[in-house]
This record gives structure tokens, C-alpha cells and sequence, in this order.
């Protein structure tokens, strides 16, 4: 279900960007002319590196990708989804607020880095530190679903919000290559597919069988993933899943403060 | 004085947010091509330096000159020129020598005088010293004592074309579409440590060996002096010179293969040897105890370079980005897809590598089929 029904509004008015050889700084400001022009869908072609697109907007608009998008796609977004034909590069979904963005394609290191809400969908696997610090605040709680795996660090010093590792491309056999996973954290949940040796584990985190509220959760989620992809839900959820959770709220609560 | 904030940050922002930019492609099929696609492709990663530092290493450069050293030379005064060439002149047989073609730009502002010569080590002054050893000796005597000169070139059939400007401005200023090569890297630069000055702009080469690199090494002190140790003089104030003289130790002098330098460099964690097989632990273990003094400490991605093969590494938990492509034969290493796809919309594989490990592209494998699982695979059976 996407996360603000305005989402579901017929496209009335869509306005198409060509963004070749268009720098960041004029992309940017295109896009927030056709969304103050009242347009529900934006259509950008030929995206080849920009940064930030998406940054500083606050209402539910559809933005579709064509290429590259560059670093912090959708940063600090506030409403917006964003659709990526493509792969997107580092820190997508940066500190985002609001919003959904769904990549066709991986992701890079960082992905939603310090994010307090939204959702962010990957098809195929991520880079470093996939939501290194994501927070969550009264009904404000970030997502992350990867369909692919992901490299080290996933979930740094999480504190809060939900990551999901599907690790599609991996049988239930394979064990994954990611090394301290989840280090630091002390908020929020993982759940993963896939085998780990206990020392790819951050020492911050525990292992547990998912209970009937984390089932709900993970199916809401990965139904959500499936309709982004054309993907089978059901098949999905067949495979076994773990989850991680934060063994300490302030696990380095006495290292800094005595 | 020059206001840089004007430049640097035209839209007034509250933070700028820079990092260097690095982009590497190479035929491994030994094709060569002009440089007007990287110099199109580190365009496209702009936003990542500030106008202080650009450059390019190029391979397959010379094949008429293939046999001779070949040494670019830049002098900030007449003198410098003047005592430089009497130098070269008593060492070397001059085979050739040409000031390097230049286009003149706005942008690039008091550059100094650049030239190229092609030498043969003269038998008499070198006497038993290998022709390697030789160069390097004679470039760092050239780097330390004579004034107001520095060598920043010195291999054979290769070149580095670098100074103080954006990467494709120093391109175009050098007149780079009008060469052609084999493998090309280059570099776009946000200095932070040290001053944005010609001969501090990347790649830094020493006979064949470049390296371009974003980051930074933290531990260039205790590398800088072990390397002293060994003869090799940092003269060009940025941490990456000691990269290039790191390599030339490890490989030439010392023997390594190239595949191991990931391993002094950014070598395992003691906790992860003890997982490894046993005999691959006692290597490890032994790289790190010699060559401790050699490891990079630091965030860094670099893109080292040598005839015949490209390699991309990052450190071990990598702190700056990398990406790899490939497109029929041509192996592309970048900071950022985009600046891959401004050249080569289509490509056949696109991945984001493992921190701490090397991917190599080589002229002894070209790629075929091209696929990330063959690129890594091809290159550790290499050796």
C-alpha cells in the first residue's frame, strides 16, 4: 500500500525534464517549477549524475528516473516517490522524511543514511552501511527492503526503523560474504534470508526467530516489494527468515559517559 | 586576493559537499583510443573537485618512442629548464625533446613550462646500476637538488599530463584527444590536506607505476619515512606520492607480484588471517609483519596503473567509493556510474566491489566474456 493515498490520484498533468547536460543546481530547480506548476507525475530523461534530485519537495509527486541519478538521490524528501530505471549511487534517501523511492536495479554505500521515515525499495543488492543510523519517532519509521545482498556494515548503528535483506540471488544454503553486520545498534529490526557466521555480526546484536507480529510485518513488507517488482510474494515468504534485534539500548552508553 | 568561495560554491550553499573524483578505462584487448572520452567521462563527476588538481596517466602512449624512458618535466622558471637539461644531458643519451603542446584557456592560470624528453640511459654514468634504478635515482635528483624542476613522468610508451585546474579543462589544455592510448586514468581534484599546486595534482608516477586516488592516507608519516629508507624522496606534498614509490619497492625492487600490493596495502585484519587456510595465513601474516610500515592507513580508493594492467582497490571497509563496468573488452573503474554511462550508456555489467579487493584489468586476459565473476576469477588465477 503506498504510503500517502494522493499517490493513487489519476495522472492528470505530467510534465517531462530532459535532464541531459543539465547541471544539479538547474535540475533541481526544474523539478520544483513543475511541481509549483501543479503536476502529479515529473518524467526526467537522460538523468546522468545529479545530485539531490527530489531534495526540498513536499508533496506526494511521482518522479520517474531514466538513467542515472547521482549521489543523495532524494535526500531530506518530504512526500515524493521516485521511481529509478536504473541503479542509483551513494547515499539514496539520505535523512529522508517522507516518500518512497524504488530502485530497478542496486544501490550504492549509504543507502537511506539517517533516515526518520519512508520507504525505500531495491531490486538487486546494496553497497556499505545500508541504513547506518535510521531512526524512528512515534509513528515516523523508515524501510528498507533489499531484494539483492548487501555488503558491510548493514544497519550501522541502527536506531530504529525496519531493514529487510531478502538476498533473492542467494539459496537458503549460502552464507553471506557482509562482515559486521549491524554493529552498533541499538534500535529498530533486521530481518534477513540467508546464512551468517556468528563473527559477521556486529557485537551489539542478537538472533531470533521471528514471532507472529514480525511475520505480519515482514509479509506486509515483502507483498509491498513483490508489487514494486512483479514478483511473487508468497514464494518469497516461503524461505526462512531471521531476525535481528539491538541487545542494548545505549551500548555505548558507558563508553562515552560515566 | 581571488575570492575561491565565489568559485567554489556559486550558490552560497550553508555546505559544500566535495570528494575527489578517480575514472579509469582500459581496451584489454591493447586497442587504443583518444582521450577525449575520459576527458569527457571525469567531466561528468565535476561537482566532486574544486578547479585545484586534474590529471591523466596514459599507456601505449609512444609506441614510436616505445624503447625510452620518457620524462615530462615541468619548470617553474628558465633556470630550472636551463640546469635540468645539462643534467639530463651528462646522464642520458637525448634521443628527443619537445615542449609539450598546449592550448591556451582561461582557466588555466600561470602554468609553467612543460616538457617531454625520450633518454637513454648512458652506460658510462650508470655503470652497473640497472636502467630502472638508475631513473628512479636520477628523477629523485632532480626533484630534490635542481631548483624550480620536477620530473612527474618517467616510464616508457606511458605519460601522466597533470596541473592545476579541473580534469577537463587540463584535458583540453593539454590537448589530450589528440593522443591515443590503451589505458587511460585520471583524476579530479578536492585537495585537504595539502596546497592545489601543479606538480601535487594526481596521478603520481615513478618509471611506469601511477596512481590516482580519492582520500586520504593518515598514516603517509610513517610510509614517507620507511620509503626514505630506500632512497624514494616525497618532493610533491600530497599523501598519494607515497603510494606510487610504495609500489615500485614492492613489485620491482622486492619482487611481490602485483596481486599481493592489495594485501600490504590494505591488508586483512589479524581476525579475519586466523579464519583463513593455513598457508594463506602465514603469507598474510608475514606481509603484515614486513611491510607493516607499508600499510595504508586511512579512507581511500586508488587506481594504480602499470603497462598492460589497471587495477582498482579500496581499504578494507571502504570508506570511498568505487564502481566497475565492463563493455565488450573495455574494463571501466569510477567513483560514480554516471560518469561510466556519459561515455557508454550501454554496459554488460555494472557492480560495486568489495572493500579491500583489487579489481584488475590486463592486457595478458583480455575480458571475454565480460562478466564480474570472470574478471575476478581471470585474475586470480593469473597468478
Amino acid at each position: 500500500m503506498p504510503a500517502n493515498p494522493a499517490l493513487k490520484k489519476p495522472h492528470n498533468s505530467i510534465i517531462e525534464i530532459n535532464a541531459q547536460d543539465i547541471a544539479t543546481h538547474e535540475l533541481n530547480n526544474q523539478l520544483k517549477q513543475a511541481v509549483a506548476a501543479g503536476a502529479n507525475k515529473i518524467l526526467m530523461k537522460n538523468v546522468c549524475g545529479q545530485r539531490y534530485i527530489g531534495t526540498d519537495i513536499n508533496s506526494p509527486v511521482e518522479i520517474e528516473i531514466e538513467g542515472t541519478p547521482g549521489n543523495d538521490l532524494g535526500s531530506f524528501m518530504n512526500g515524493p516517490r521516485i521511481t529509478v530505471h536504473g541503479n542509483a549511487q551513494d547515499g539514496c534517501g539520505n535523512t529522508m522524511n517522507e516518500g518512497e523511492i524504488v530502485v530497478h536495479g542496486h544501490a550504492g554505500d549509504i543507502t537511506g543514511l539517517s533516515s526518520r521515515g519512508g520507504r525505500i525499495f531495491i531490486r538487486e543488492g546494496v553497497g556499505y552501511r545500508t541504513g547506518i543510523h535510521m531512526k524512528e519517532y512515534g509513528n515516523k519509521k523508515p524501510i528498507i527492503v533489499i531484494g539483492g545482498a548487501a555488503q558491510d556494515f548493514f544497519g550501522e548503528y541502527m536506531a530504529g526503523g525496519v531493514l529487510v535483506l531478502l538476498a533473492l540471488n542467494m539459496k537458503d544454503s549460502d552464507y553471506h560474504r557482509t562482515r559486521y553486520m549491524g554493529t552498533g545498534m541499538h534500535g529498530g529490526v533486521i530481518y534477513m534470508r540467508g546464512r551468517l557466521e556468528s563473527h559477521q555480526l556486529g557485537r551489539e546484536v542478537g538472533t531470533a526467530e521471528l514471532n507472529g507480529a514480525d511475520h505480519e510485518v515482514l509479509s506486509g513488507l515483502v507483498g509491498q516489494f513483490a508489487g514494486h517488482f512483479d514478483l511473487n510474494a508468497d514464494k518469497i515468504l516461503r524461505h526462512e527468515f531471521t531476525k535481528l534485534f539491538p541487545l542494548y539500548h545505549r551500548p555505548y552508553g558507558r563508553l562515552y559517559a560515566y | 586576493m581571488q575570492d575561491l568561495r565565489k568559485i567554489q560554491n556559486p550558490y552560497n550553499s550553508d555546505k559544500v559537499i566535495d570528494a575527489c573524483s578517480i575514472f579509469g578505462m582500459m581496451d584489454t584487448s591493447g586497442q587504443r583510443f583518444s582521450g577525449a572520452a575520459i576527458i569527457k567521462a571525469i567531466g561528468n563527476m565535476r561537482v566532486r573537485g574544486n578547479g585545484l588538481g586534474g590529471g591523466f596517466a596514459v599507456y601505449g602512449l609512444y609506441p614510436d618512442y616505445a624503447e625510452y624512458y620518457a620524462m615530462h618535466v615541468m619548470y617553474l622558471s628558465r633556470e630550472g629548464k636551463t640546469e635540468t637539461e645539462a643534467f639530463l644531458k651528462e646522464k642520458f643519451h637525448l634521443v628527443d625533446a619537445d615542449e609539450i603542446k598546449t592550448r591556451p584557456l582561461a582557466a588555466i592560470k600561470d602554468p609553467p613550462l612543460v616538457w617531454r624528453y625520450f633518454l637513454k640511459v648512458n652506460r658510462y654514468q650508470a655503470g652497473i646500476q640497472a636502467d630502472d634504478d638508475f631513473v628512479v635515482d636520477r628523477v629523485m635528483d632532480i626533484n630534490i637538488k635542481i631548483r624550480d624542476s620536477f620530473v612527474f613522468s618517467s616510464g616508457k610508451d606511458m605519460g601522466v599530463f597533470k596541473g592545476v585546474g579541473y580534469p577537463e579543462e587540463i584535458g583540453q589544455y593539454f590537448r589530450l584527444e589528440e593522443y591515443e592510448g590503451y589505458l587511460w586514468t585520471s583524476h579530479g581534484r578536492y585537495p585537504t590536506n595539502s596546497r592545489g599546486w601543479w606538480g601535487g595534482a594526481h596521478p603520481f608516477n615513478i618509471l611506469d607505476w601511477t596512481v590516482v586516488h580519492n582520500g586520504e592516507i593518515s598514516s603517509y608519516g610513517i610510509n614517507r619515512r620507511y620509503l626514505e629508507q630506500y632512497g624514494y624522496i616525497c618532493t610533491m606534498e600530497t599523501d598519494t606520492e607515497v603510494i606510487a614509490y610504495a609500489i615500485d619497492l614492492l613489485v620491482r625492487k622486492h619482487g611481490l607480484p602485483v596481486d599481493t600490493i592489495s594485501q600490504v596495502f590494505a591488508a586483512p585484519f589479524w581476525d579475519d588471517i586466523d579464519r583463513k587456510p593455513p598457508v594463506e595465513q602465514e603469507l598474510l601474516r608475514a606481509l603484515r609483519q614486513t611491510y607493516g610500515s607499508l600499510l595504508l592507513n586511512g579512507p581511500f580508493t586508488l587506481i594504480i596503473a602499470h603497462a598492460g594492467e589497471m587495477i582498482g582497490l579500496t581499504d578494507r571497509i571502504r570508506l570511498r567509493p568505487l564502481t566497475a563496468a565492463t563493455k565488450g573488452k573495455v574494463l571501466f573503474l569510477s567513483s560514480e556510474e554516471a560518469a561510466i554511462r556519459t561515455i557508454s550508456p550501454q554496459l554488460e555489467s555494472v557492480w560495486i566491489p568489495v572493500g579491500g579487493e583489487p579489481i584488475a584489468g590486463s592486457l595478458k586476459i583480455p575480458l571475454n566474456p565480460p562478466s564480474p565473476v570472470s574478471v575476478v576469477a581471470a585474475y586470480k588465477m593469473d597468478r
